[in-house]
């Protein structure tokens, strides 16, 4: 059964927003009003965002992460550090800022990985990342299975990996391969090709099929996952990412004055590359992609599906372990889900 | 090694245009596409109208009957209704009260209402504690609000409404309205209301309060908040006022027209039900009555947070040695089982085996009553041969005289003769005959 609004009021509905004069409105009834409802809501609780960045040193992380947020958010901005010393294992550096725009209040935790990469035997390297990341998980199932809960659980899961792929123009190294199959199962998973201004177009055309022909053929799926697309519509917008990732992109946080506007780039000898121009780099569908088209996407896709694959492997995990101390068979079990 | 710098975020302002304002977008479009859910309980006597206010409050014709009056219990029937307006889809659940206040004795009619709501608070739990569940597309039919149906008596509230109200309020959202309330003038109106509140309060009795906490609702929630409980009338027949087709109901004295304010609450109930606070009844709904629910349950259960060691408790592993104790149980009771029906077969078998004992017993009489019967008529048979064999010898001998006293005589005619010889034959065939 549907409620037609009647037309001839819509002048006053937009004039009146929320709220109807009595006798005016006929078959309006404001269900509708919801949306508002929830928008307030939202924009009273605010939103977190937890994003992780992973890569060998020197690849620029941490500008990138300065200027997908336009602001000093990274590890290095943080903490003064004289000079930059590559740890001897790999550290796992979490740093929570608050930040807002046009209202929108917003918690960003930044979680840097150094070291990763870096030592000359990176056997396991992936081991501490993953076992930060199921942590995570971890913290959320405990609160959630708490008798007296939060009322709003906070959300440390990693929402997104940003894995950085060194512009070495060939293909994936096998550290990259191990890395992102393993990691592709618990996490959503964005790759880039780091200080991508070291290719020309061909170059970096040539090695994103190639990227793509080995992530496929590793059977690794990263973000956007087609498994999850929702719907026609989805699977078109989705697909044209597909196509794109994974994306090259430079970072800078420094301004220079091109063209009369004062852009964020890098400056050269022989020129200066706009970041948030398309035709230099892919930064700004990067950003697009994370930040203003899909991040409910990721958060929403970590949560019903990560976090669940998570929360089913470990509740079944000590059952099994339990039963068989105990001796009862499994079939006893098959009745009962819990 | 995990280390976390800056405990607390630190605020840092932006230089440019990140683009993250268009996350509530964001999470509007996804619910728009997922759609919503709204649930509604009307609890109230029969005939007070709540099925023509559902009507005119969502401006559709829900189907049903009205329902007769000799209900012997109270049952909760639900019915949902997909509704679109523009482009949000809300499915609408609404539960009617068949039968509430009907019969004689009212004690256990706020019981099944309370069984309802806990139903639907199970149904989610169950869902939630499931290993692999599928929370975001489950249908949530726990109820949002729960529309109080007040009959308008004017005085005070009845003892059978205070009660189920009590018993209600930490389970739902409760919003008493006042209904079919053109039957009350406006003065006395003023004191029913301000009598009903006062009621509800001396009684404890918590209903729902429109949330003031965000400024741009608070003032026109905390006005709300004082015109409670709303006096409403439903009506979906039209009537022209002017030039207008307007909702009213129309008397030889007058038209009360639905939504005007100055006749009744009703455009305040729309307003503070749909248009301001849905989102917010099912906030209080998930975040606090189901949160109540469940707590209570789990402990019921009981799991309980840290054991007297203040050591936290996975859930897993209360969840093995539920599931253990349950195993155990239900072995026990198999156990016992087998041993009342080994018991009853033995019972069955004695009881049988009595029977048969019987039956051979009884056999037994009477086969000798038989015998005897036999031995009787032997006897008797015995007797009466005897009788015929002594009539019989008495009978030769009588011949045996009678012949020689013929001899004597000499005269004894050829008729005696030939009779005496046809005696003699029939003696010498009866006397074959007897032997």
């Amino acid at each position: 059964m549907s409620v037609p609004s009647c037309q001839l009021f819509d002048q006053t509905k937009e004039e009146c927003g929320v709220m109807q004069s009595p006798l005016v409105d006929f078959s309006y009834v404001g269900i509708d009003a919801i949306l508002e409802q929830m928008r307030r809501k939202a924009m009273k609780q605010g939103f977190e965002l937890n994003i992780m960045v992973v890569g060998q040193s020197g690849l620029g992380k941490s500008t990138l992460m300065n200027t997908l947020f336009k602001s000093k958010v990274s590890r290095k901005s943080v903490l003064a550090t004289s000079q930059e010393k590559i740890p001897k294992t790999i550290e796992i550096k979490s740093i929570s800022h608050d930040i807002e725009e046009k209202g929108v209040r917003m918690k960003l935790t930044v979680i840097d990985t150094p070291g990763f990469g870096d030592q000359i035997n990176n056997e396991n390297c992936w081991q501490p990342i993953m076992k930060f990341i199921n942590d995570q998980y971890e913290a959320y199932l405990q609160e959630e299975i708490n008798i007296n809960r939060k009322k709003r659980i906070p959300d440390s899961r990693v929402h997104c990996c940003i894995y950085f792929i060194p512009p070495t123009g060939h293909c994936l190294r096998p550290l990259d391969v191990e890395f992102m199959k393993r990691l592709s199962k618990v996490v959503n998973i964005v790759p880039v090709i780091a200080k991508a201004d070291t290719l020309t177009l061909e170059e970096r055309d040539f090695f994103k099929k190639k990227i793509r022909e080995e992530l496929r053929s590793n059977g690794i799926d990263v973000y956007p996952q087609k498994e999850f697309d929702e719907d026609a519509e989805d699977r078109m917008i989705n697909e044209k990412i597909r196509e794109m990732i994974p994306f090259a992109v430079v970072g800078s946080d420094q301004e220079y004055q091109v063209n009369g506007r004062r852009l964020l780039g890098r400056k050269t000898k022989w020129g200066t590359i706009e970041v948030e121009n398309i035709a230099h780099c892919e930064f700004a569908y990067l950003r697009d992609l994370l930040i203003r088209t899909h991040m409910q996407n990721i958060k929403d896709i970590t949560s019903s599906i990560h976090y669940e694959m998570y929360r089913v492997r470990r509740l079944n995990e000590s059952n099994t372990a339990v039963t068989q101390a105990n001796g009862i068979p499994e079939h006893h079990l098959s009745a009962h889900e819990m | 090694m995990v280390e976390d710098e800056g405990e607390g975020a630190r605020a840092v302002p932006l230089s440019g245009h990140v683009g993250f304002d268009s996350m509530p977008d964001q999470l509007v479009n996804k619910s728009v596409n997922h759609g919503f859910c709204f649930n509604i309980l009307c609890v109230g006597e029969t005939g007070l109208g709540k099925s023509t206010l559902m009507d005119t409050l969502f401006n559709t014709k829900f189907e049903g009957e009205p329902t007769q009056h000799n209900q012997p219990g109270v049952t909760l029937k639900s019915n949902t209704y997909e509704l679109q307006e523009s482009n949000v889809r809300l499915k609408l659940t609404m539960v009617n009260t068949v039968g509430f206040g009907d019969q004689i004795n009212k004690e256990d009619s706020y019981k099944s209402i309370v069984e309802f709501i806990d139903a639907q608070f199970e149904a989610y739990l169950q869902e939630e504690l499931k290993i692999k569940r599928t929370l975001h597309s489950y249908h949530d039919t726990r109820i949002h609000a729960c529309l109080y149906f007040i009959a308008p008596t004017g005085h005070s509230l009845k003892s059978l409404d205070l009660v189920t109200m009590k018993k209600l309020d930490s389970k739902v959202n409760i919003i008493p309205i006042i209904a079919k309330s053109d039957a009350i003038s406006k003065s006395e109106l003023a004191k029913f209301k301000i009598k009903i509140t006062s009621e509800l309060v001396s009684n404890g009795v918590q209903i729902y309060q429109f949330p003031t906490d965000d400024e741009s609702v608070a003032e026109i929630n905390s006005t709300m908040n004082s015109h409670l409980p709303f006096a409403v009338v439903g009506s979906t027949e039209e009537v022209k006022i002017g030039n207008k087709m307007v909702k009213a109901r129309q008397y030889p004295w007058g038209t009360v027209q639905v939504e005007n304010e100055n006749h009744c609450d009703f455009v305040k109930l729309r307003e503070m039900l749909i248009r301001v606070n849905m989102e917010d009844l099912r906030e209080q709904t998930h975040t606090r009555h189901y949160e109540l629910y469940r707590r209570c349950k789990l402990e019921e259960m009981g799991f309980k947070d840290t054991d007297p060691d203040s050591k936290p408790f996975s859930l897993q592993e209360t969840y093995e040695a539920k599931r253990n104790e349950f195993m155990g149980e239900l072995q026990k009771k198999e156990e016992e089982m087998r041993q009342m029906f080994v018991q009853r077969v033995k019972e069955k078998e004695a009881e049988l085996k009595e029977a048969e004992k019987e039956l051979h017993e009884k056999f037994d009489r009477l086969k000798k009553l038989h015998q005897d019967e036999k031995k009787k008529l032997e006897e008797k048979k015995k007797a009466l041969d005897d009788e015929v064999n002594t009539f019989k010898q008495k009978k030769t001998a009588a011949e045996l005289l009678l012949n020689q006293a013929q001899q004597a005589g000499g005269s004894t005619t050829l008729k005696r003769d030939k009779e005496r010889k046809k005696d003699q034959s029939v003696e010498g065939k009866r006397g074959h005959r007897l032997d």
